[in-house]
């Protein structure tokens, strides 16, 4: 079906589409609509779902611990401050394996207050075993929302997801999407899997013990494991869903990178922007390619080789800054995965707090990486682009 | 009245193995609690006392489904879980009563986690949660929490030249959550294990949320012999510090041998005989601070006569 | 217990084996013993509800015994006795 739908609204529908047992949610700037559309559906008896309305982020995410451990599909939607009011509780989900499935739209922590898009919610939790896929326009992130509950309940992950997406770039912006059919969502999604539920009284099970220096260490182990295995999962679910779709979903979206001789990486809404700059660069005769980075956790390091190995400069796109780091969390993250290769790669700090990233902008950038791939010189590795 | 013989009859659902301190109140309380219930249980453990030294990994001395997530949502996360079952309920594919019950020490009750409480409070979640109240962070070494009473030494509230101990009363959470106006709350001491016992049954046959705030004593951190732990717990009830009472649908009772000195028929005893028995006093037995310790009885009598009125004496 | 690999225990620290702390004796805690007289005891059970280790074994309705592989010595018991069945005594003392 076609649907013109906000972000907001296309959360709200892939939720009902789902239709999860417990959802439990806090209210926040700018995920607060498409909890109030769920609201909705649940008050007009469109879902069977239990909803929660917690007293808190930490409430909420400790509500979806308890219930996924009861033994049932769990959603819940935050952003920013929400997020890191919750952030103790992720590592609780993600080490008791709970397949929790979480829409953050993304928005700039405090202070100073800010309730527009920056990544700084999401990688701030980019360490707590979380699966990370974030979304470029409304109709990825309806997509990526019914992917992650595969994702997420395989027997090799048992991981929590978090379906990430702009703050009001595209929880608030009306775009054309279409939507599955409610019975193709629950074909490929299945029926939900309880393995040791709290619930089964007749078979007692104790979650989350004091695990000492004797087996610490080997329980997050598994969670280091569980991440490698969810690489394939989400590879076979992004294929499977994407024949049912005729879209495409991978770890990593090239673009014009067949023949490119520079690169910039970005996520989430400004791949957009970025496709429309290299077209135009292209034009001018640079030889510029693009790598969209739709899966964050577990990060495709492997795969973000081959693909930049050989270019001559890579300018890497970070919506967030990680304060006295060299360059921000994307850029670590790509450097280091290049690591050997004799590319040259640059960092751009941009769009904090929603500061506009303008076509002009990375247009500059990528004339930049023509530059830095002739004279094999970097001026700047670390640039703020669009600070006054 | 339980009998203890038919309680004897059932099995124990806190195995023994467990690392809790000899003496210790929160076990003698988990055991009453578990062998008052009459329907099968799960529980949510904030973190604490009773929760490290129960599941000691790869050990659990939990015969019933158990999870402890952190220290502040022990309310929440069993909100989660009863929500799930409320919802396989509904659909058909649960039919059996199982009953929801939280434990969280004082701190993670009081302090910590009164939010999540509160939320699920309001909420209506069909749960019971329990405070084993031993008035301080006992588990990380007896730091003052909201509960420590007045001119009790802790390591965070340390009797000094010039300072008492704490120097503020506690809260009264009983009080707080009966304000949630849900439908049946109270105090209980395991001295008295048919008042815990029939408050835990009362609790768990009401629909909706429940509490109760059960005073745990500490041989660490009140600094008593290891045997007088039950002595401890009763004269907190004598000395009306403790005393039991429950709140139901708004009408509010004493309970027990509360009553009983309300109606004249037991004796009301002195609370600072009670705390000259506990080390955590020790420092206000002087001559300095005789008019410090005078003042806690003055309160622990006031606050008698508040409950008593409320309760209609 | 043998210490296992991450490869061969249940993630997260899952334990499924409900009350296995019975495998972990804490009555070398002890430093005083309760010693029971049977004649003395009415069976009251008094000692049994108050005891933090679920000690006192019971069959019945009757006292069986003290569990003396996780009693930890607390004197509890003794102390709670109406009868004064229970007396604690030093560990190694006859």
């Amino acid at each position: 079906m076609i649907h013109a739908f906000s972000g907001n609204a296309a959360v709200a529908y892939a939720m009902k589409q789902i239709n999860p047992d417990v959802v439990a949610v806090y209210p926040i700037t700018p995920q607060t609509v498409a909890m109030e559309r769920f609201a909705d559906f649940v008050a007009d008896g469109d879902v069977d779902t239990e909803l929660i309305m917690a007293d808190s982020e930490h409430s909420a995410m400790s509500c979806c611990i308890g219930a996924s451990l009861a033994g049932g599909r769990v959603m819940t939607s935050t952003a920013s401050a929400g997020l890191a009011l919750m952030w103790e509780v992720l590592f609780v989900a993600a080490s008791n394996r709970c397949p929790i499935i979480m829409n953050v739209m993304n928005r700039a922590l405090s202070a100073p207050i800010n309730i527009h898009c920056d990544h700084s919610d999401a990688m701030g939790a980019r360490d707590s075993s979380w699966i990370q896929i974030h979304a470029e326009n409304v109709q990825e992130a309806y997509d990526n929302i019914i992917q992650a509950v595969r994702i997420a309940e395989h027997e090799n992950v048992r991981l929590p997801v978090m379906t990430n997406m702009d703050g009001f770039t595209l929880s608030h912006a009306t775009e054309r999407m279409e939507t599955l059919e409610d019975q193709q969502v629950q074909k490929f999604i299945s029926e939900f899997k309880a393995i040791y539920p709290l619930l089964d009284v007749d078979n007692p099970v104790t979650y989350g013990p004091l695990d000492l220096y004797d087996y610490y260490f080997e329980h997050k182990r598994q969670q280091v494991e569980a991440m490698e295995l969810a690489y394939d999962v989400i590879k076979k679910v992004g294929q499977e869903y994407g024949k049912m779709t005729g879209r495409s979903f991978d770890m990593l979206h090239p673009f014009e990178m067949e023949d490119a001789e520079v690169a910039v990486v970005v996520l989430g809404s400004t791949s957009g922007t970025a496709r429309v700059a290299v077209r135009a660069m292209r034009q001018k005769g640079i030889k510029v390619g693009l790598v969209k980075l739709r899966v964050f956790r577990p990060f495709p390091k492997d795969e973000l080789r081959e693909m930049l190995k050989g270019m001559k400069a890579v300018a890497v796109m970070d919506r967030s800054d990680s304060f006295g780091a060299f360059g921000g969390p994307v850029f670590s993250e790509v450097r280091s995965a290049l690591l050997g290769e004799d590319v040259e790669v640059v960092n751009y700090i941009y769009g904090l707090g929603g500061r506009d990233i303008r076509q002009d902008q990375i247009e500059q950038v990528i004339t930049d990486m023509s530059t830095v791939a002739k004279t094999g010189k970097v001026k700047s590795f670390v640039t703020y682009l669009g600070v006054r | 009245m339980v009998s203890l013989k038919k309680l004897s009859e059932k099995e124990e659902l806190l195995a023994p193995g467990h690392r809790l301190c000899a003496g210790c109140g929160a076990s003698i309380i988990v055991r009453q609690v578990l062998l008052a219930a009459e329907t099968p249980v799960v529980i949510a453990n904030a973190t604490g006392c009773l929760e490290v030294a129960t599941t000691i990994y790869p050990y659990t001395a939990w015969r019933v489904p158990w999870v402890h997530s952190a220290f502040e949502n022990a309310a929440a996360t069993i909100a989660g879980v009863e929500t799930m079952y409320q919802l396989k309920k509904r659909k058909g594919e649960i039919t059996r009563d199982i009953k929801f019950l939280a434990f969280g020490g004082d701190g993670g009750t009081y302090d910590i986690g009164i939010q999540a409480l509160s939320g699920a409070l309001e909420r209506g979640h069909d749960i019971l949660y329990i405070c084993y109240n031993n008035g301080a962070y006992m588990n990380t070494g007896i730091q003052r929490s909201s509960a420590t009473p007045k001119g009790a030494s802790t390591t965070t509230s340390p009797a000094g030249r010039v300072i008492p101990g704490k120097k503020r009363f506690p809260k009264d959470l009983t009080a707080i959550v009966a304000a949630h106006n849900i439908p049946y709350c109270g105090q209980t001491s395991p001295s008295f294990y048919n008042d815990l016992t029939g408050k835990v049954q009362k609790a768990l046959s009401t629909e909706g949320p429940t509490f109760l705030n059960i005073i745990s004593p500490c041989p660490r951190g009140w600094r008593h012999e290891t045997d007088e732990s039950i002595a401890m717990a009763e004269e907190a009830v004598t000395s009306c510090f403790w005393p039991l009472y429950e709140v139901e649908n708004g009408a509010w009772r004493l309970t027990g041998y509360s009553k009983q000195i309300a109606e004249g028929k037991k004796e009301k005893t002195s609370v600072i005989d009670w705390m000259k028995k506990q080390g955590r006093f020790r420092h206000l037995f002087t001559e300095t601070r005789k008019s410090f310790l005078e003042s806690i009885q003055e309160e622990v009598d006031r606050e008698w006569e508040n409950l008593k009125k409320r309760c209609g004496y | 217990m043998k210490e296992k690999g991450w490869k061969e225990c249940l993630w997260g620290g899952l334990i499924v084996d409900a009350g296995n702390s019975v495998l972990y004796k804490t009555g070398d805690w002890r430093s005083q013993r309760p010693i029971r007289d049977e004649q003395k005891c009415t069976d009251c059970l008094q000692c049994w509800i108050m005891c933090p280790d679920a000690a006192i074994k019971v069959k019945d309705g009757k006292i069986v015994g003290i569990d003396y592989d996780y009693c930890k010595g607390c004197g509890i018991c003794c102390k709670v006795c109406p009868f004064d069945a229970i007396e604690m005594k030093e560990e190694g003392e006859k």
